[in-house]
């Protein structure tokens, strides 16, 4: 706890960091995700692939996608930032798919008996309707975005990683308290993720469980 | 841009003793942490089942270590364990036991009702049910938190190399510090293609162990 005491302004620019690298990332991957998901949808041959595409992806270790992406991007934000939105478009693109095919045929039916376009159908009642399981989505992406971000500190990212990985070179007690104060931080703001996005989907009247497993 | 993206295999032809033995020693680090990990996890889960008070403060608790960042344990690990092998072992077990025991809890309390019913009322004992009716039911499910603790830890065991874990990780850390490509890619790729070809393997595995009478079902 000391490091918190003694360098809230340190913490708070890494914590700043760390949330716009996943602010910006999880944001662009919701830009693709949901328009990928929702093009999924209308064209079920793009499923396997994209799917099985995502998923691949998400096995590939962190520090490993880091140095791939290095070639090509560099060393710092860049990369971090497009592998974030890598790892968070399989959450986000599979629970899209699930929130329209979840959508009732009646209720679309409905619509189309009001003579509501395809556009009209997919802004006003199919994305409506699956907006709380495309949260849930958003959700688990986030709350695995937090963590896999600690890890861009390696790559000169910045981000609350950074605390941690001058604990490792460090000695002493500079080396624990460092340690804990980036742990410490990045798994409230893991947790606080987690709690405001399931608060957001209850609101838009969705049933959100707990995650089994994060990143 | 890469000048030649395949100079990385060029590196690994060049120094295959370093290779294989760091890939020995990543394979190792994420099977030993997985073993050890189902040893661990597996009791837990079956005992957390059973004692309903004990469920709820366990569970919380695997729940929230799940939200610690990888890293961070790693790190956490260092000032009292040191640096090697070992260390990182232990930070890797930590890592398996969460998923493991949460997805062991899920299955095995997930089993039906009605076919644990149907084993009492045929006069089984309480561990002729444990071994004979919710360990198969559960184990799907249980299969599946094995999978993703394995495809995890592969990762986890890269980060390790920080710590002294050696492994895969050793050859990106080089690459990072001398900025040099092949040596960069020689670890990341391998480490990449070694999660896929355990994510794909571990799921094929999963549909020839789920049991039979399951099948159909498809769940986890």
């Amino acid at each position: 706890m000391g490091y918190l005491i003694d360098h809230p302004d340190r913490v708070l620019v890494l914590t700043g960091e760390h949330l716009r690298l996943v602010a910006i990332s999880v944001a662009l991957a919701i830009l693709i995700g949901v328009p990928l998901g929702v093009l999924i949808t209308r064209f079920r041959w793009l499923e396997a692939p994209a799917i099985n595409a995502t998923g691949v992806l998400y096995t590939v270790p962190s520090l490993a996608l880091f140095a791939i992406l290095i070639p090509y991007t560099g060393i710092g934000v860049t990369t971090a930032t497009v592998a974030l939105v890598l790892y968070s478009l399989l959450a986000i693109v599979r629970n899209t798919v699930a929130g329209i095919d979840g959508v009732p045929p009646a209720t679309l039916d409905a619509a189309r008996g009001m003579g509501m376009t395809g556009g009209q159908r997919l802004l006003l009642v199919e994305l409506p309707l699956a907006l709380p399981v495309i949260l849930a989505g958003v959700r688990v992406a986030t709350v695995a975005a937090v963590g896999i971000a600690t890890v861009a500190a390696a790559i000169g990212a910045g981000g609350l990683g950074r605390l941690i990985f001058d604990g490792i070179r460090l000695t002493g007690p500079a080396r624990l308290e460092r340690i804990i104060a980036g742990a410490l931080v990045a798994s409230l703001l893991s947790l606080a993720a987690d709690w405001g996005l399931a608060r957001l989907g209850r609101i838009f009247g969705g049933d959100q469980g707990p995650i089994a497993s994060g990143g | 841009m890469l000048d030649d993206p395949l100079g990385f295999l060029e590196y690994i032809g060049e120094h295959p003793e370093q290779f294989l033995r760091l890939l020995g020693e990543h394979v190792q680090l994420t099977l030993l942490s997985v073993v050890i990990g189902i040893a661990v996890a597996l009791p837990l889960a079956v005992v957390c089942s059973r004692i309903e008070a004990l469920a709820k403060p366990m569970t919380w608790l695997a729940a929230v270590g799940q939200t610690i960042p990888s890293l961070a344990i790693l790190g956490l690990t260092l000032p009292f364990l040191g640096i090697g092998f070992r260390p990182s072992l232990f930070a890797l077990t930590i890592r398996a036991i969460l998923p493991i025991f949460l997805n062991a809890y899920i299955g095995l309390r997930g089993a039906d009702r009605a076919v644990v019913d149907a084993a009492r009322g045929m006069g089984t004992s309480n561990a002729q049910r444990l071994f004979l009716v919710e360990l198969p039911l559960a184990s799907p499910v249980i299969f599946a938190g094995v999978q993703t603790a394995t495809v995890q830890n592969i990762g986890v065991a890269t980060l390790a190399a920080y710590i002294g874990g050696g492994g895969l990780g050793d050859l990106i850390l080089q690459g990072l510090a001398m900025v040099d490509p092949p040596v960069l890619l020689a670890g990341a790729v391998p480490v990449a293609l070694l999660a896929m070809t355990a994510e794909i393997g571990l799921g094929r595995l999963r549909r020839l162990v789920v049991p039979a009478g399951l099948r159909p079902a498809g769940t986890g």
